[in-house]
């Protein structure tokens, strides 16, 4: 390839190629990044709209319910519900990424991206990174507003390594909402996602113990990926985790390690292989 | 690259036991539209998004622009544009961004991205609209900002897959118009359509696909000649009529006229459009002969199809489509 070329129509084109095919690649993924940004800088009220959600449940559950709401060997409920208000902020995020991705690929932009000379990986990179920079935002925002709320966590080390395993959940979940989104038969069907994670989120440790659920309901919810993550960021805010004694709860901080990691494992090869199966 | 900037031979796809594509051949000129025309399902994507990169061929051999397309893909991409049969343009942002999002993606440079956005803003006349959101635009106007992302690197070859499919008349016609301006910058075209008049009103040559091959390659003209051009059509009430009806046909027609008695329905080929349909309905007045319908009518690619391969296209179209065929033939 070079600067200048004479295609067939012996006209010339520019493009910059100079740069070796990685510093296309990373400036590739920002400019995805920036596309993504770009979204909610145009619609600001959207990021709002996700969060509707997580800060509705906190009002509904820590006010309404909140007297009726109890925590195993006491505490503050509030303080409970918190953690969980943020893993269902990281794990909401994963249908906005399954949702981008069904539109882009059904009205045809991927494969615009695709007939284009930038690098396929950018596209799913690109969409990757910017949903763990909205995730940070969405956190900040949901954090500030629990601290409105008097919420006071323990600060330090143990609040980065709870931020950090927060966000590992979000990135594995980036690649289920990647697949998802290669796999829906149309953009309609994205609004759907909120039917699976409801339930994934209420038969959780998010809003109550476990221990507090039906026998068969509660083994479900203590291998909840979703459950570990919520009890061991209790455990690291300074937040009341209940007095669950199983295995699962008593290894919360591992699971909530290992189960990002299986599911990235698991979801980002077949993700990848979703994208590259378009050219099957 | 021979004289030919596409150039395709023997392509094949399959899809399980469907033969998407069996063996289709295309050479496509520099510096013209070139129609390929078909029905639905007969692989005008497939063959579309194979020369475009997009589709991994079976067997076969393609270039565009002298590259090989499985082989030098990535060079292959700095020498096309695609338009798909989606508007694949972002709908939250503004055209304006989505030219500049675009420019930076094939590698311009930000400030060059920049310029070449408001060029093409400019040249589609989209300039007015360029700060709204696309969301909000018109069908035509989502379709020119399509073709203004396709333009970007001012591409040896433009892929055109169904552009004016599902929209009005007036945006059919902006689109045709940007078509040929794009043409006439010297842009080879690759334009695929179900209408033969949008292949006839744009190209200078047409492949007609079928059933995954290419069936026929002749000029519109040439094309038409063989279906037999525009035709006189007079639907009758009554049975006893349709011998009076053939005389009168036959007075004007340019071949053989011909009726089909199940429908009351006599037809024939005629080469001086408004002067016979004036001549038949007069004879047809004076001999006091009651018509149920009299008219003229574009060949199809119904027609096209049924003198070329013998039978009707299969699959019936949708509703929209067939509101699309009327719109197209009026
Ligand atoms: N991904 C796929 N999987 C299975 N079959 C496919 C796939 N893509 C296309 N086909 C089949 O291949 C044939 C050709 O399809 P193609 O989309 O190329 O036709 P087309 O000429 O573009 O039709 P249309 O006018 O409807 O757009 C069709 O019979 C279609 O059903
Ligand atoms: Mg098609």
């Amino acid at each position: 390839m070079s600067a200048q070329a004479a295609d067939g129509t012996g006209r010339t084109y520019r493009r910059r190629p100079r740069h070796g095919r990685l510093f296309w690649t990373v400036a590739d993924c920002w400019n995805v990044v920036r596309r993504g940004l770009t979204h909610y800088r145009r619609q600001p009220v959207s990021i709002l709209w996700q969060l509707a959600f997580p800060i509705l449940s906190v009002l509904l559950y820590g006010y309404v319910f909140g007297k009726a709401m109890q925590v195993p060997g006491g505490g503050d409920y509030k303080t409970f519900l918190m953690p969980g208000m943020f893993v269902m902020t990281v794990t909401m995020g994963f249908i906005s990424t399954a949702t981008i991705f069904v539109h882009d690929s059904k009205k045809g932009v991927i494969d615009r991206f695709r007939s284009m000379p930038m690098a396929p990986s950018a596209v799913v990179a690109g969409r990757g990174a910017t949903d763990m920079i909205v995730s940070c935002a969405e956190l900040g925002i949901m954090m500030g507003t629990a601290y409105g709320m008097g919420w006071r966590p323990d600060g330090g080390i143990p609040f980065v390594k709870a931020v950090a395993l927060l966000l590992a959940l979000r990135f594995a979940l980036i690649w289920v909402g990647v697949w998802l989104g290669l796999m829906l038969p149309s953009p309609e069907q994205a609004g759907g996602l909120f039917a699976i994670v409801f339930p994934l989120t209420m038969i959780s440790s998010i809003y109550v113990s476990p221990q507090q659920m039906p026998h068969w309901l509660g083994q479900v919810a203590l291998w909840n990926p979703l459950s570990s993550t919520a009890s061991a960021t209790r455990a690291l805010f300074g937040a009341p985790t209940g007095t669950g004694t199983s295995w699962p709860e008593q290894h919360a901080l591992l699971l909530a390690g290992v189960w990002p990691a299986a599911l990235t494992l698991m979801f980002l090869p077949l993700a990848v292989r979703r994208f590259q199966k378009l050219s099957r | 690259m021979d004289g030919h900037v596409v150039l395709a031979e023997g392509l094949e796809k399959r899809y399980g036991e469907k033969r998407a594509l069996d063996g289709f051949d295309l050479a496509v000129r520099p510096g013209a539209v070139h129609g390929l025309l078909g029905p639905n399902g007969a692989g005008k994507t497939t063959a579309v998004r194979i020369l475009s990169t997009l589709l991994r061929l079976d067997a076969g051999r393609a270039t565009v622009a002298g590259l090989d397309v499985a082989r030098q893909p990535r060079e292959v991409r700095t020498r096309i544009g695609l338009t798909g049969q989606y508007a694949a343009v972002d709908e939250i942002l503004t055209g304006r961004q989505n030219l500049e999002m675009f420019g930076r993606l094939f590698h311009l440079g930000r400030k060059r991205a920049r310029l070449r956005a408001a060029q093409l803003l400019r040249q589609f006349d989209l300039e007015a609209a360029a700060d709204k959101g696309a969301g909000g635009y018109s069908g035509g106007m989502r379709r020119r900002l399509d073709l203004a992302a396709s333009m970007i690197l001012a591409p040896a070859v433009l892929f055109l897959d169904e552009p004016t499919t599902g929209l009005d008349p007036r945006g059919r016609g902006e689109v045709w118009q940007a078509v040929r301006q794009l043409v006439a910058d010297g842009t080879t075209v690759l334009l695929t359509t179900q209408y033969l008049e949008e292949a006839d009103k744009l190209a200078s040559r047409i492949t007609v696909i079928d059933q995954g091959r290419a069936i026929v390659d002749d000029t519109p003209d040439g094309l038409k000649n063989r279906v037999g051009g525009d035709r006189i059509e007079v639907v009758l009430r009554e049975r006893d009529h349709v011998p009076y009806a053939l005389q009168a046909v036959a007075r004007v027609a340019h071949g053989q006229p011909e009726a089909d008695m199940a429908e009351l329905r006599v037809h024939a080929p005629v080469a001086d459009r408004v002067g016979s349909l004036t001549e038949v309905a007069r004879f047809l007045h004076e001999f006091g002969i009651p018509v149920e319908d009299i008219g003229l009518r574009r060949p199809s690619l119904d027609d096209v199809f049924l003198r070329l391969t013998g039978r009707r296209t299969e699959e019936e179209p949708t509703p929209d489509q067939a509101q699309d065929t009327k719109g197209a033939a009026a």
